[in-house]
């Protein structure tokens, strides 16, 4: 039991980082980001290339892997997302346009980094061991607390600086936040920065314990989305919220429904069908968000 | 509908033409039989696209049609393989099929909408693949394999479809078979968005809650398009498996669901061909590239984007003026 929870905090802190990178995205620009994923296996290959294959040290490439992320996602807004909201009569268009830069995420990984698995060293040897009820190699412990630190960081950026102001003003009325002189275009952008800095610096956190390889970005995105369904999309603490319930539900799974092959993803989906038509919007969500 | 114009007429004319004279004229005069199978593929890809369109049409964003696309393929395959039924029982067996399961599906899920739709049907697709990797009917990673071709029937004696295992060449056939079928889909939706159901929809995808308080069933109607949109990707799933005559839990993954929505953006939501010719650009386009190797994905994606990018609205919306007409 120690160790299922254990297991569920460590999943859930991970998870909760992915799913407020993309609740945070589509909060600010109605955007269902498909690249999210493809963003967190590029800060794991940033965190390789500099930890891994270079010897920098570990913060250091994880620093890179955010910088890294925080210029493309700038980019990708600046130059696409940006012109093509103006531009379309209907806003899901901005759909094809990020399952295109999912592709081409891919595409650019794929030529870069190669499609092999790759892995780091460990960060910390060691494994702590509670009277054997409850094992948890140091390294995870170790980037379970990075992840819960990146978490508060995050929510105490959004809460009390000014860029956060200005991002949850953006999130609740574009046009009122517009009115109240706030630099639209400019937070946007930052927003954007963020989130797919936010991607990256998860996809670095976990690329010493699980390594790295191109198919994983796929399944991340579906992850993500889940999260923020569980959630409610948009909502920052139904991200997190949504980030921890999974992560619980699949080490629940794992650990009592092992022998029963792998349908712990059916069983999750199927609750999460019976949750969502009790409660379309998640947990947290606005109505329709 | 009465007032289709000559103009109308003529461009379906030409399509026809296009499809069942010009291609195979073209193709047997360069040799390159090979565009029998891309042009196959793309028909019934189309077919599956149409359905996601018609979700479309009632403002809803699907990106679930790759799990009835996999769930027709599988239930045509298990019919054809386990229970000896003739593919042409199996086919339209298949969509049915796959129109139930969006009916059971489609009570909750259909309540959601924009991303939450969007995203929950992304999920559908995974949960389909894992379902066919657990399921002991569907033979696991392993799937299905060595399906018959499709066997002739004959009515009273008159054959009518020529048994496909006799031919020395499927692929002519196959391609009709195809082109067809995709012919009688997008018949059969250019009739349903101009019937009184299609205005219903128009209704439903401008404001849900306008067309609910002036009397539209809305429940009934998103249900209605949603087991017909099913019914397109099951019909289109089973095809594809016959031609392959092999399914798998990987037949038909997050990627392909995703690729289907695609086409309908790509195509243009505003136009009911938006989908095939979508579907045409996008396969035949990914086709071409492939003499580029490596750089194959990049390119395509690039283009993608640029296409997205300098033209939102679709492709179709190229033409001059509003392009009002459907």
């Amino acid at each position: 039991m120690e160790q299922i929870l254990a297991n569920g905090i460590y999943l859930g802190s991970q998870y909760a980082m992915i799913a407020l990178g993309l609740t945070l995205i589509f909060a600010l620009m109605n955007v269902l980001n498909f690249a999210h994923g493809q963003m967190y296996v590029i800060g794991g290959f940033v965190t390789y290339t500099f930890y891994g294959q270079w010897g920098v040290p570990f913060v250091l490439a994880l620093v890179m892997s955010c910088v890294t992320l925080a210029i493309i996602g700038a980019l990708i807004e600046k130059f696409l997302f940006a012109p093509v909201i103006k531009g379309s009569a209907r806003e899901e268009s901005t759909m094809l346009l990020a399952a295109g830069i999912a592709f081409l995420l891919d595409a650019l990984i794929l030529l870069i980094f190669g499609e092999k698995q790759r892995g780091v060293p460990k960060i910390v040897d060691g494994v702590f061991n509670y009277d054997f009820r409850l094992i948890m190699p140091y390294d995870r412990i170790l980037i379970c607390v990075l992840a819960i630190l990146s978490i508060v960081a995050f929510i105490g950026l959004m809460q009390y600086s000014k860029t956060g102001r200005a991002l949850r003003a953006l999130a609740q009325d574009r046009i009122a936040a517009q009115l109240m002189g706030v630099n639209v275009d400019r937070y946007s952008m930052i927003g954007f920065a963020l989130g797919a800095m936010l991607a990256g610096l998860v996809g670095g956190l976990l690329v010493t314990i699980t390594g790295v390889n191109l198919g994983m970005g796929g399944a991340t995105s579906i992850k993500a989305f889940m999260m923020v369904m569980i959630g409610g999309a948009g909502v920052i603490s139904g991200a997190i919220w949504g980030g921890i319930i999974l992560g619980f539900m699949e080490a629940i799974g794992l650990a009592v429904l092992s022998q029963y092959g792998d349908i712990t993803y059916l069983l999750i989906f199927v609750s999460l069908m019976i949750f969502l038509a009790i409660r379309p919007q998640g947990l947290m969500g606005k109505p329709w968000g | 509908m009465k007032n289709i114009s000559s103009k109308q007429l003529v461009s379906v004319g030409l399509l026809l033409f296009a499809i069942f004279v010009a291609a195979p004229l073209i193709i047997g005069a360069t040799g390159r039989w090979d565009f029998y199978f891309t042009l196959t593929s793309v028909a019934l890809l189309a077919i599956a696209s149409a359905g996601v369109w018609l979700t479309f049409y009632i403002g809803r964003i699907n990106i679930g049609q790759g799990a009835f696309a996999l769930i027709g393929a599988y239930v045509s395959a298990i019919l054809v393989v386990k229970s000896g039924v003739s593919f042409w029982i199996s086919l339209p067996a298949a969509g049915i099929f796959a129109a139930i399961v969006a009916i059971v599906i489609g009570l909750p899920i259909l309540r959601l909408r924009g991303v939450y739709f969007a995203m929950i049907t992304l999920v559908l697709t995974q949960v389909v693949t894992l379902t066919a990797l657990a399921l002991p009917i569907t033979n696991g990673a392993k799937g299905i394999s060595s399906i018959p071709l499709p066997s002739g029937v004959s009515l009273f004696g008159i054959p009518i479809i020529p048994d496909f295992a006799a031919m020395e060449s499927t692929k002519l056939a196959f391609y009709y078979t195809a082109c067809i079928l995709m012919i009688a889909t997008y018949a059969a939706l250019y009739r349903l968005v101009n019937s009184r159901l299609g205005h219903l929809c128009r209704s439903m995808q401008q404001n849900e809650e306008l067309a609910s308080s002036i009397g539209v069933n809305i429940s009934y109607i998103r249900m209605v398009i949603f087991a017909i949109s099913s019914f397109f990707g099951g019909i289109g799933g089973a095809m594809f498996g016959s031609i392959a005559q092999s399914v798998y839990p990987s037949s038909f993954q997050v990627a392909d669901s995703v690729n289907f929505m695609l086409n309908c953006f790509l195509g243009g939501l505003g136009y009911v061909f938006g989908p095939m010719l979508g579907t045409l650009v996008l396969y035949f386009g990914w086709d071409l590239l492939f003499e580029l190797g490596k750089y194959q994905l990049l390119v395509y994606s690039i283009i993608l984007i640029a296409v997205i990018r300098f033209l939102p609205n679709g492709l179709l919306s190229v033409r001059i003026g509003k392009g009002a007409s459907k």
